[in-house]
This record gives structure tokens, C-alpha cells and sequence, in this order.
């Protein structure tokens, strides 16, 4: 169950931690994120030295290894500003499993305090930088993917909901079992892939059926699986990450 | 139990059973629809799962001195324990009552444990007949299936196909795959069962150490036949299922009924603390409670894998997983299916044999969201995870570092060495994206159904230094 | 080979005694209360929504129900406890008409089996207690409305004071002190029997009864 959050004032500075799917995959996401944090004011930080939460080697039962790519990333944050996550997958992984890998190794302080600081991007958008957002894009149905961590580990589903909401153009359409997995699973997508590929082609279907033009996601993992599918598909519904999406439609510059 | 490639045939399998997949799909999708609507209040809901929680953590942190209470308690009342430490000691214990009595047919009410314990085969090879009375139990019996649920034992099942099993089974009966025909002729069959049967047998919901009560959850009535009628009734039950106090079962009962099938409460709540009584009419003369360990001392000993052990057998995390949905009961070859057998099966078995259960997930969640006691299935799925592939094999769990390639490790030994060296990092995700065209993505079987994933032209470190967002 | 067991099992968990991260203070779980009436009207809905009558009649005219309702089922014969609280008041009722048999039976089920397998149409005992929550009725057998007589008739005629009509479960076991007096058998009944295992399509009357007929016994209230 997420616990219920107390959310500090908007502050001066934050740190953005990006990912690593978003930075090889999906950096216009990362940027967009980071784009729309500037733009209400507040410094964007963007350490050269981080990597990857560890996650991956986590989940595969890897923990020594997880914990010293772990133990790198918290050398990268060192002030006490907060750090923003453009994943519900990654944040979960830095807020409620960090203190568990580091129970051990003597950093416990250090990790709580690491932590607690940890922000998913709509959840930082919506709570502390209570963000404001004009729509300026023509009129859109939109399908919204909430990765499962970002749903039940971060518990912002309904964030993700009201960002979208707020972009007056925006139709937001509901999807049958929407809160169903779609099979990514990090490596369970290759582990199990004949599970894998009935779980996503059960997912593009529930979408595609909705009607969309355009289907949104707080999480690059989900994104590549679904999105991936729906590409080899040929099928026309285009795939955005949400900080680009709402970037896309809010960014007065461009126009 | 099944080697890694037979797990994966049976998915493949499943996967291709179209009537399967339908059968299934509606069948969660309506358990899932009951139960939501069962909890229409989602702040009283996460109250009443703390307190299940709650009273299964208090219960399993005093397990011992319960157990002997509940003994105590049960021999003052009259009841018979007996304690084994596996399934064979525990089918021994049934076998000898059997014969104490001269019993030929043993008519049982539902209960998992006797399912782990291969009851009916066992007692079979000795000469003695068993037989399931409730309905789903009875229908897998006739096609020499075991349960593919928990608490839905026949949910892969179609009607026709339950209609077709009776007509070759009891050819005089007509035909029919009229659903009330076709329970009429099963209460006619095993009506005469119930009538004959020396001994019946029982599982147990919870077993209340503060009083000696042994509580049965069902809808049919079989249970309370197989636990009235018969002159013996033999009760087996894993020594977790105990709990302190009476006052514990409404919560638990609550929670048990809604989280399995959406129900208020199911038509029987049957709670039995004695034999026949002097003076009383009808009951067993006899009652006998079996404590089966088979593994669940060792689980026991581990302080985060314990957790396990609070499960109360709703099925809920069953009827909620995009896995358990896609490929059913049978696929995972273990007596308890699903994201709960995943867990637990690998701990009892080892995980030299069932390693691969824990890894066939996503983690996604939905098990935790409803599990009525509020086991952390996915953090203890990655656990598991962890003691697969561990190698000081320094803790409890059999077949530690069995699941272990030297492929696998040596890749995530490389990959862990190149995230925590940033310069390195960055330059080798540099030339990932100046690569990307003539690099080898089509990668399996990731693009079976999927196109090649689309590497940037620069990476977000790069285009962040580009757009002035500072590094401190 | 049991005792060794038993002390081998008990030593290993002896060993370890886990702790675990859920609240140490109670977790207070707030029960539903209701007003007579509304608890009433849950009772019934409840047993309703599963296919049970439920008839809500003053208390001295219980037994006219259950010759109607008897009479309507074309019950050929009817079993009650001679001993039992309920016989006075039926046996008065029934007098000399020509409404279902009236059956009874003092000696062990094991010496008349057959009869109430095979030849006995429907039972009427009393309940102990009811709950409105669940729409549920408690049963404590005895030796005058034995286990069977609620289980194997294929119709069960309940009797039951709304003074006796309490909320929840667990408002019964902590009023009436269950952990003190548990009997051989206490029984909650929510019903007649059911499963839905073929299909997850609803049939009744699997082993139990096919019929739960519930006349519930209110001062204020009329049939």
C-alpha cells in the first residue's frame, strides 16, 4: 500500500535522475521532463555520473551487483534536493527497495535519507510543483498505460489521470482491464516470452480498440514492450512518453 | 516435480489451448468483479486486511506455544492429534485409522494439504478407495485431473466438457449439460457415499488454539457430510493454519470469503471442537487432527520468507494474475498454483527443482494489492530470486545458487562494473548511439513480436549538457 | 513415530520465533451496527440474494407459516425434534389436519440412517442466533435438533428470534463468550447449498439442503 506522502514546498533546485532506458532509448522524454521542471522556475541538476538504478540486477536475484551500482547512484545526489524520476518502475525502485538492498551494508542512514527524497515525475509535477498546464495542441483521444510499479509500488496512477486532465484538448479514453500488466517484466520478457507476447498483444488490442490516436506512459519499459508490439503490428496509434507528451502540448516556444 | 523444459511445454500448451484461454479470462474476470464489489469501501478494506495481517503475524510468532495449545486443547475436547513430519508420515497416520477401523471407502471434503499429501493415490495403493465429494474435486477425480485452483478446482473446465466426463463415466444417466442436472446426479451418487463411507476427511480453514476448534469454509454441504455422517472424521491441516484466539475467526472469515469468491460469507461456517458428545445423535465417535510440516518448519525459520506461512488459501492472488490467467493452474505442476504456489512450492520442493516459479513473473503486483493478509508476494518472489542464484549458500532455502549460469552471472558482473564506472558508461552509450545502425538489435526473442527497439541519436547525458542543465 | 515428530517439529520452531513488521496495537476493525428494523431488512435481503425464503412473522403465529409454506412445498413429511423447544407449539398447530406427516425421531441417525437419507422430505429446527450481515443463521446441534436434521433433508425449515438477531459474527462470539462453551458443533448456515463449479454457473441443492426456509419470529412484525 503507498504510503501517504507528506510533499515539501516547491523548491529552488532539484535533481533529475533519468534512467537508463530513457537515455539511450527515450531522452526526449528525459528532456521534456526536465523541461517542464525549468520552466516553472526551478533548477534542473543533472549529474554526469549517474547510470542505472540497479534494478535490472535486482529483480534477477543479482544483489551484490545491484547494490554496487546502487551505491554509486547515491554518491551522485549528495544535496538534500529532491530527485525526480521520470518512472514509476525506477522511483519504486530507489524509494521502497533501496532500504531494503542497503539493509545490510551499514548506509542505512544515508539511504533513508536518500530515499525519502525520491519523486516520481508526475507525482513531482502534480503535488510540489503543482504545475499549471495550457493546452495549446488540436484535439486528441489519448490511452493512458499506468506501469503496474508506478500504479501500486509509487501509487500515482491517479497523477498520471490529472496531468492528462488537465490538457483541455485531450479526450482520455479508458481501455478494458486497464490495470492489467502488459508483460514487460524487465527480464521476463525473455525469460517467459511466449507469456510475454500473449500478456502484450492482450494490451495493444485493449488499446487499439479504445481508438486512440495516441498512446501515453510514465514508464519507458511498458512503452518499449507495448510500443515495440504495436510497431510490429504496423498499427497507426503513435506512442509517447507522457513528460513528452505534455511537453509537446504545452510548449508555447515551438509554435 | 517438473524439470524447467516440462514447465515450459505446459505453458506452450496452455497457451494454445484457445477454449482454455476463454474459459479463464472470464472466469478471473468475474471473480475479479465479484470481489471488487464485495469491498465497495477501500479505506475499511485496508483496515481489515491489517488486521488479518495482524492476526496472522500474531498467530505464526507464537506458532509453537499455539500448536500445543491447540493440542492441549483438542485432547480435552476429545480429538486425537497426530503429528507428521512429511506427507508420507501424514498418509501413514491416515492409513492405520483406516485400518483401525476396518474403512474401505474414504469420503473426503475438500482440502488442499490432502492434495500435497497425494492422499488418494497413496491410500488407493493400499487397497482402500477415496473419493472427492466436492463437486469440482469429483468432476477432476472422474477425469484424473488435479485441481488447476484453489478454491475453483475445475475452473478450466468447460460445462460441455463436464457433460461429456459424467456421460462416459455413468453411461445409464441421459446425457445433459444442464448445470442443475448435472449436480442433481452428483448429489445422487455421492449421496450414497456419504451414507456408506467409514471415515471422512477433512482439510481445516483455521484450527483456534484457545479453544480446540477446527472451522471448515464451504458451500456445498459436503464438507459437513464428510465431517457428520461418517463414524471417524480425520482432519489435515498444515501447522500454520492455527490462530490464538476466537475472536480472530470473524476478521479472517470475512476476509477469506470476499478475497476467494466475492461472497458475504459462504452457506456453511462449520465449527467443530468435539466428537459425538454422550447423549448426542449423529457425528463422528471419533475425531482425529492431523499436523502436517512437510517444510513449513524450515520456511518458518527464515524472518522475511515466514510471510508465506500467513496465507489463509482465498486464491485471490490466483484470480488477480496476468500470468495465472494466460496459463492456468496445471501449468505450474505444483499442488498450489498461482503467485502464492510460486512462492511456496519452491521453498517446500527446493529450488533446485522449482527455481523457474519465482522467475515467471513480472512482479507487477497485483497479488500484494489484494492478498487479504497482505503478504509481500513480490518482494519475496525477488527474494527468492536472490537465493537462486546465490552462491555462499549461507540460509535456509533448499537448492540455493542452483538457478546460477555462468553466462548470466558473468553478463550482469559486466553490466554492474560498467554502471558504476560513469566515464566508462557514458562512452560506451555514446557509441551505442553512433552505432545504432549497424548494431545487432533484432535481438530474440524480444522481436518475435515486437520491433527492434529504436536507439537515439544521442543520449540524455549528452543532449543535458547541450541544453545547459547543470551536472551540480 | 507421532511424538517424535511432534517434538522434532516443536524444537525447530522453538528455534526461531520470527518477528514480524505489522502493528503491535490492535488494529481496530469497526464493525456495522444497525437499527432493529434496517437489521431486520439486511437479514433478509442478505438471505434472499441467495435464494432462501425468509418470512417475518409475530411470534404466535409462526406455526400458521409453517403449515403454508409446508403445505405449499408439497412436503410430504416433516421431521422436528419431539424434545426440542419448537415441538409444544407444532404439535398444537397441527392438531388432526391433513398438512404434511409429522415425523420424529429419538434414537442415534445411526439406527435410522435410511430414513433420514432417503425418506424424509424436510426438518424443521430452531437457530440459536442469527447474524444481518451476512444473512446468517447460527445452530449449535444438540441432542434434540441433531447436526444431520439441518443438512441432509433436502428442505430446512429454520425458526429464529429477532430479539436473538445480532449484527455481525463477531459481535455473537464476543456477547455470548464463545472461547468459554464451544459446543461439539457450532454452525453458521447462509443459505441452501450451492456451488458454482461447473462453469462458474450457480446450481443449488448440491449436497445439503435445496431449499433454507427462515421464518423469523419479530413482536412488530407482521407476515
Amino acid at each position: 500500500m503507498p504510503e501517504k506522502k507528506r510533499y515539501p514546498a516547491k523548491p529552488e533546485k532539484i535533481y533529475f535522475f533519468a534512467t537508463c532506458l530513457v537515455d539511450l532509448l527515450y531522452p526526449e522524454a528525459g528532456l521534456a521532463g526536465m523541461q517542464l521542471i525549468r520552466r516553472d522556475g526551478v533548477e534542473v541538476v543533472f549529474p554526469q555520473d549517474q547510470t542505472c538504478c540497479g534494478q535490472p540486477a535486482w529483480n534477477s536475484g543479482y544483489r551484490d551487483e545491484a547494490l554496487q551500482v546502487a551505491q554509486r547512484q547515491l554518491a551522485c545526489f549528495p544535496e538534500d534536493y529532491p530527485i525526480v524520476v521520470p518512472s514509476g518502475s525506477c522511483a519504486g525502485m530507489m524509494r521502497h527497495h533501496y532500504p531494503r538492498m542497503f539493509q545490510e551494508s551499514g548506509d542505512r542512514d544515508r539511504v533513508n535519507q536518500f530515499s525519502t527524497r525520491v519523486y516520481e515525475l508526475t507525482e513531482f509535477l502534480v503535488h510540489i510543483l503543482r504545475i499549471d498546464l495550457k493546452d495549446l495542441g488540436p484535439p486528441i483521444k489519448v490511452a493512458l498505460h499506468t506501469s503496474c510499479s508506478a500504479r501500486r509500488e509509487m501509487g500515482v496512477g491517479g497523477e498520471h489521470e490529472a496531468l492528462l486532465e488537465q490538457l483541455s484538448n485531450v479526450e482520455l479514453l479508458e481501455q478494458a482491464r486497464k490495470q492489467e500488466c502488459c508483460g514487460f517484466g524487465g527480464t521476463f520478457a525473455v525469460k517467459q516470452p511466449a507469456i510475454s507476447a500473449e500478456m502484450v498483444s492482450d494490451k495493444a488490442n485493449a488499446i487499439t480498440a479504445t481508438g486512440a490516436d495516441i498512446l501515453v506512459s510514465g514508464d519507458c519499459g511498458c512503452l518499449m514492450n507495448i510500443g515495440g508490439h504495436l510497431d510490429y503490428r504496423d498499427e497507426s496509434i503513435e506512442c509517447r512518453h507522457i513528460a513528452s507528451f505534455i511537453w509537446e502540448r504545452t510548449d508555447a516556444t515551438e509554435r | 516435480m517438473q524439470p524447467s523444459a516440462d514447465f515450459h511445454t505446459r505453458i506452450e500448451q496452455a497457451l494454445d489451448n484457445a477454449q482454455l484461454k476463454a474459459s479463464l479470462r472470464s472466469a478471473m474476470d468475474g471473480l475479479m468483479a465479484s470481489r471488487k464489489a464485495c469491498f465497495p469501501d477501500a479505506d475499511e478494506l485496508e483496515t481489515l486486511r491489517l488486521r488479518g495481517a495482524q492476526i496472522r503475524a500474531n498467530s505464526l510468532s507464537k506458532l509453537p506455544q499455539l500448536l500445543q495449545q491447540l493440542e492441549q486443547r483438542c485432547i480435552d475436547n476429545g480429538i486425537q492429534v497426530h503429528w507428521a513430519e512429511n506427507v508420507d508420515a501424514a498418509n501413514r497416520i491416515v492409513l492405520q485409522i483406516m485400518r483401525s477401523h476396518q474403512a474401505g471407502l474414504l469420503i473426503k471434503g475438500k482440502s488442499m494439504v490432502s492434495e500435497e499429501m497425494d492422499l488418494n493415490r497413496f491410500l488407493e495403493s493400499h487397497g482402500i478407495e477415496c473419493l472427492e465429494s466436492d463437486l469440482g474435486e469429483y468432476i477432476l477425480q472422474l477425469a484424473g485431473e488435479p485441481p488447476s485452483h484453489i478454491v475453483a478446482p475445475a475452473i478450466h473446465k468447460t460445462r460441455q466438457e463436464i457433460a461429456q466426463l459424467f456421460n462416459e463415466k455413468f453411461p445409464d444417466i441421459p446425457y445433459s449439460d444442464d448445470v442443475d442436472t448435472l449436480t442433481r446426479s452428483a448429489r445422487g451418487i455421492l449421496r450414497e457415499k456419504f451414507y456408506r463411507a467409514g471415515v471422512g476427511l477433512s482439510g481445516v480453514n483455521f484450527a483456534v488454539a484457545e479453544s480446540g476448534t477446527l472451522c471448515l469454509v464451504e458451500n456445498e454441504g459436503n464438507g459437513r457430510m464428510c465431517t457428520t455422517v461418517p463414524p471417524v472424521h480425520i482432519a489435515v491441516t498444515g501447522i500454520e493454519k492455527v490462530v490464538e484466539k476466537l475472536e480472530h475467526v470473524p476478521p479472517l472469515l470475512k476476509l477469506l470469503t470476499r478475497s476467494a469468491t466475492g461472497q458475504p460469507i459462504t452457506t456453511y461456517f462449520n465449527m467443530i471442537s468435539s466428537p459425538r458428545k454422550p447423549g448426542e445423535k449423529d457425528g463422528p465417535e471419533e475425531v482425529h487432527l492431523i499436523l502436517l510440516d512437510n517444510g513449513r518448519s524450515r520456511i518458518y525459520e527464515d524472518n522475511e520468507l515466514v510471510n508465506t506461512l500467513r496465507c489463509i488459501r482465498c486464491g485471490a492472488c490466483m484470480n488477480h494474475c496476468p500470468i495465472y490467467t494466460r496459463i492456468g493452474g496445471h501449468a505450474y505442476g505444483t499442488t498450489i498454483p498461482g503467485p502464492i504456489g510460486s512462492i511456496l512450492e519452491p521453498q517446500k520442493a527446493g529450488l533446485d527443482n522449482l527455481g523457474e516459479l519465482p522467475v515467471a513473473s513480472t512482479l507487477c503486483g497485483a497479488c500484494a494489492e489484494v492478498c487479504p493478509v497482505r503478504i509481500p508476494i513480490p518482494t519475496l518472489l525477488n527474494r527468492l530470486r536472490y537465493e537462486r542464484v546465490r552462491t555462499d549458500y549461507d540460509g535456509t532455502t533448499h537448492g540455493q545458487g542452483s538457478g546460477r549460469r555462468l553466462m548470466e552471472a558473468t553478463t550482469w558482473k559486466g553490466w554492474s562494473w560498467l554502471h558504476r564506472n560513469p566515464a566508462l558508461y557514458r562512452l560506451a552509450m555514446t557509441l551505442v548511439t553512433r552505432l545504432r545502425k549497424i548494431l545487432p538489435l533484432g535481438f530474440e526473442p524480444w522481436t518475435r513480436v515486437r520491433a527492434r527497439p529504436r536507439i537515439a541519436a544521442k543520449t540524455l547525458h549528452e543532449q543535458a549538457r547541450e541544453e545547459g542543465f547543470n551536472d551540480r | 513415530m507421532t511424538a517424535k515428530a511432534r517434538e522434532a517439529i516443536l524444537q525447530r520452531l522453538r528455534n526461531k520465533q520470527p518477528s514480524f513488521d505489522t502493528p503491535s496495537q490492535t488494529v481496530a476493525v469497526e464493525n456495522p451496527t444497525w437499527p432493529m428494523e434496517a437489521r431486520i431488512a439486511r437479514f433478509k435481503s442478505m438471505l434472499e440474494s441467495v435464494r432462501a425464503e425468509v418470512h417475518i412473522v409475530a411470534p404466535d403465529s409462526w406455526t400458521d407459516t409453517l403449515k403454508t409454506v409446508a403445505t405449499e412445498k408439497q412436503i410430504d413429511n416433516l421431521l422436528y425434534a419431539k424434545q426440542g423447544p419448537l415441538a409444544q407449539a407444532i404439535e398444537i398447530a397441527w392438531g388432526d389436519t391433513l398438512l404434511p406427516k409429522l415425523v420424529h425421531n429419538e434414537r442415534p441417525i445411526d439406527e435410522w440412517k435410511e430414513q433420514i437419507f432417503y425418506h424424509t422430505d424436510a426438518a424443521v429446527t430452531s437457530a440459536r442466533a442469527a447474524i444481518a450481515e451476512t444473512g446468517s443463521l447460527i445452530l449449535w446441534p444438540d441432542e434434540h435438533e441433531p447436526r444431520t436434521w439441518s443438512l441432509v433433508p433436502p428442505v430446512h425449515f429454520v425458526v429464529v428470534d429477532s430479539a436473538k438477531l445480532y449484527n455481525t459474527f463477531a459481535e455473537v462470539v464476543e456477547a455470548e463468550q464463545w472461547a468459554r462453551q464451544m459446543p461439539t458443533n457450532a454452525l453458521l448456515i447462509s443459505g441452501p447449498s450451492k456451488s458454482a463449479d461447473i462453469q462458474q454457473t450457480l446450481a443449488y441443492g448440491v449436497h445439503g439442503p435445496t431449499e433454507l426456509i427462515v421464518i423469523l419470529r419479530s413482536p412488530k412484525q407482521q407476515d
